[in-house]
């Protein structure tokens, strides 16, 4: 699917937290596009800043305790700037978000309908009948069987998977644009997992939703996304479409990131690789390259941040932050890969 | 559900017939074994002849064996019958006389307390860390150390004696007066509640800070809700499950004998007061009629409690209440 507007164009955006030890950067010049009808992926471990982007979008990290800079324009609005009357006007309205934990996400002291009901009224002028009515429908849309009797249950009555349609049926309940999706299928077993993103991709495709799939699982990637980011320590380290990112990934963290998954169509390693290290803390992070720490081909460059840009004159799309000479990427990365494989066990 | 609420209320029902016996019993024996406790000497008068002792004895039964004057006490009290040893007036008579004065501090003090620990507990977690939130804290505590029998006592003297504001003590029927009722009870009302605006603003204050850390309030904020219905609908209610909970508990008990102090000070001749006389004299009757009804009000509170704790979270159950 090619790139039509950006819907979403986010530039530069940084969010920093006092906290008691010194400012964290939790995320430092992310800049990303999504257009329209789009599923982009940020991809990265715990504590590389993607929910706090994905948050940061919504307004919810906003506080006395937090610095937010840089741009994030959607539709006709600029996120960063715009007042949080503003925002709330659009946030579950134009732009609605789905979370991790759909066990503790739904308030447990008011029927489903009843939550998605109070969502559609916060934002448009319809009778409460009219309301329920359109909250079973959606209930229904997203596979919630027997819509009609279960939209009078309780969160806790519902099974994680139920609970997470529930999230997506209010998230759609005013048929939003952009859909921010932060880890939905971390806290479910294997085979709901594969039901919700299942359910994503068909909302993607039939009805044209954006989705930002914030997520670590790379398998849920390949599912879904068209383009992916990945970060790493509050900084996007490579950006690409789906395939450049899988089959010609040019960063090293993405080298580490995607050796350390098992393929089912490649060798079969003795031991599962695993990238050296631990990921820096955002109190104090190393100069320059982020990644420069745990990364084996570093060099005295690497001390410089490197910008997120096209390196390649084949791939003008395929942007990394990366200082090494593009043309011996692949052979650095095949070495790597030789090496992962002759590991002892 | 109408069958699972009744097969609760059947099991209440019986724990409770339980409970007021295991009370009964225990401030039955209790009062045989207090030392200068034996009634017949005590009501034979200053300087007694052992015939006269023995006369009484005989007379009220004390020389019958102690679960025979259990037994006879027991009987006496629910057909309504008991007398105090000292004063001969019906026990019953004078509980149902001092319940309205009882009821009229508690419910007025409960409905206080609530109201103004809420509006002070919302503020501080509104405003926590700030220098407001420290001065609400600082004020909760002094009027969680600050005991009933001294605030009451200053109160009745500078507020009630010296600036004759308030009536210093006593009671007025509502029946006879609305106001006069009322501007009787504004003191004692208030030195009552004190301890518990300061409780409560306290423990409603935490519920609230660990409620807005919940994941559901952070989807009410994503669905674009203003902040006050986040607030009200969201996190408000869910803080103050706990809150109403302990509210029943401690209304009960402010009935049951909780407020015997206050009444006391304030010579609101409630049934408090009556219990904190009759132990004064060591009255047999009068402390096992009021104990029990104390006993009764608290494990009834207790019930409501349950029932309405089940009402306001849906994850609760009843003990018996089979899925739905």
């Amino acid at each position: 699917m090619s790139a039509r507007d950006p819907l979403l164009a986010v530039r530069d955006l940084a969010v920093s937290f006092n906290t008691e030890e010194g400012a964290v950067r939790a995320v430092d010049g992310v800049s990303l596009e999504l257009g329209a009808g789009e599923v982009l992926a940020v991809v990265g471990e715990s504590g590389s800043g993607k929910s706090v982007t994905a948050m940061t979008l919504m307004g919810l990290t906003r506080g006395p305790n937090a610095a937010i800079s840089g741009t994030a324009g959607f539709e006709d609005t600029e996120l960063v700037a715009a007042s949080d009357a503003e925002l709330r006007a659009i946030r579950g309205n134009r732009m609605a978000m789905i979370f991790q934990d759909p066990m503790s996400s739904l308030d447990p002291v008011y029927r489903v309908a009843d939550q998605i009901v109070e969502q559609i009224q916060a934002h448009r002028d319809v009778g409460a009948a009219e309301a329920r009515e359109r909250a079973i429908e959606l209930l229904d849309a997203v596979g919630i069987p027997d819509a009609e009797k279960r939209a009078d249950s309780y969160p806790h009555e519902f099974s994680g998977g139920m609970r997470q349609r529930a999230m997506i049926a209010m998230a759609l309940s005013l048929e939003p644009s952009l859909l921010i999706a932060d880890e939905p299928t971390t806290a479910l077993d294997v085979t709901v997992q594969a039901q919700i993103i299942e359910l994503l991709r068909d909302l993607n495709r039939r009805r044209d939703l954006s989705i930002l799939l914030i997520t670590h699982d790379i398998g849920v990637v390949a599912e879904i996304a068209d383009r992916v980011a990945v970060m790493y320590a509050g900084r996007i380290v490579e950006y690409g479409t789906l395939d450049e990112i899988f089959y010609d990934p040019q960063h090293p963290y993405t080298w580490g990131l995607l050796a350390s998954l098992t393929r089912i169509d490649r060798p079969r390693p003795q031991r599962l690789p695993q990238i050296p290290g631990m990921p820096p803390s955002l109190l104090a992070p190393p100069q320059g390259c982020h990644f420069r720490p745990r990364c084996a081909h570093a060099f005295d460059r690497c001390l410089e941040v490197p910008a997120l840009e096209p390196r390649r004159a084949d791939a003008p799309a395929h942007l990394d932050r990366c200082w090494l000479e593009p043309a011996r990427r692949r052979e650095l990365r095949e070495a790597d890969a030789r090496d992962a494989l002759e590991q002892p066990r | 559900m109408s069958s699972d609420l009744a097969r609760f209320a059947i099991r209440r029902l019986l724990s409770m017939l339980a409970v007021l016996f295991a009370v009964s019993v225990v401030v039955f024996l209790i009062f045989n074994v207090v030392p200068n406790g034996d009634p017949a000497v005590r009501m034979a008068g200053k300087i007694p002849t052992e015939t006269q002792i023995e006369a009484i004895r005989e007379e009220w039964g004390f020389d019958e064996p102690l679960y025979v004057q259990y037994a006879t006490m027991m009987k006496n009290l629910f057909t309504g019958e008991t007398v105090s040893y000292f004063t001969q007036q019906d026990v019953v008579e004078e509980i149902w006389k001092g319940l309205p004065r009882t009821l009229s501090l508690a419910v007025g003090a409960a409905l206080i307390w609530m109201a103004f620990a809420i509006a002070l507990g919302l503020y501080s977690a509104l405003r926590a860390g700030r220098f407001s939130d420290r001065v609400v804290t600082v004020l909760a505590l002094i009027g969680i150390s600050m005991p009933v029998f001294w605030l009451g006592a200053l109160m009745s003297y500078y507020l009630g004696y010296k600036a004759g504001i308030f009536p210093a003590s006593g009671y007025v029927e509502f029946s006879d007066d609305p106001f006069q009722w009322f501007w009787h009870l504004v003191m004692p009302w208030t030195a009552l509640s004190i301890l518990f605006i300061g409780f409560y603003s306290r423990v409603l204050r935490s519920d609230i800070l660990e409620t807005m850390g919940e994941d559901y309030v952070r989807t009410a904020r994503a669905k674009g809700l203003s902040e006050r219905r986040v607030l009200l609908k969201h996190v408000l209610r869910n803080s103050l499950i706990p809150i109403i909970t302990l509210w029943g508990l401690d209304f009960g008990a402010v009935i049951g004998g909780a407020a015997i102090l206050t009444e006391t000070v304030f010579n609101l001749q409630g049934v408090g007061q009556y219990a904190a006389d009759a132990i004064g004299q060591l009255d047999l009757p009068p402390i096992m009629a009021v104990t029990m009804f104390g006993a009764f009000f608290i494990v009834i509170f207790n019930t409501l409690v349950d029932i309405a704790y089940a009402a306001l979270d849906p994850r609760i159950r009843l003990e018996g209440e089979t899925s739905r």
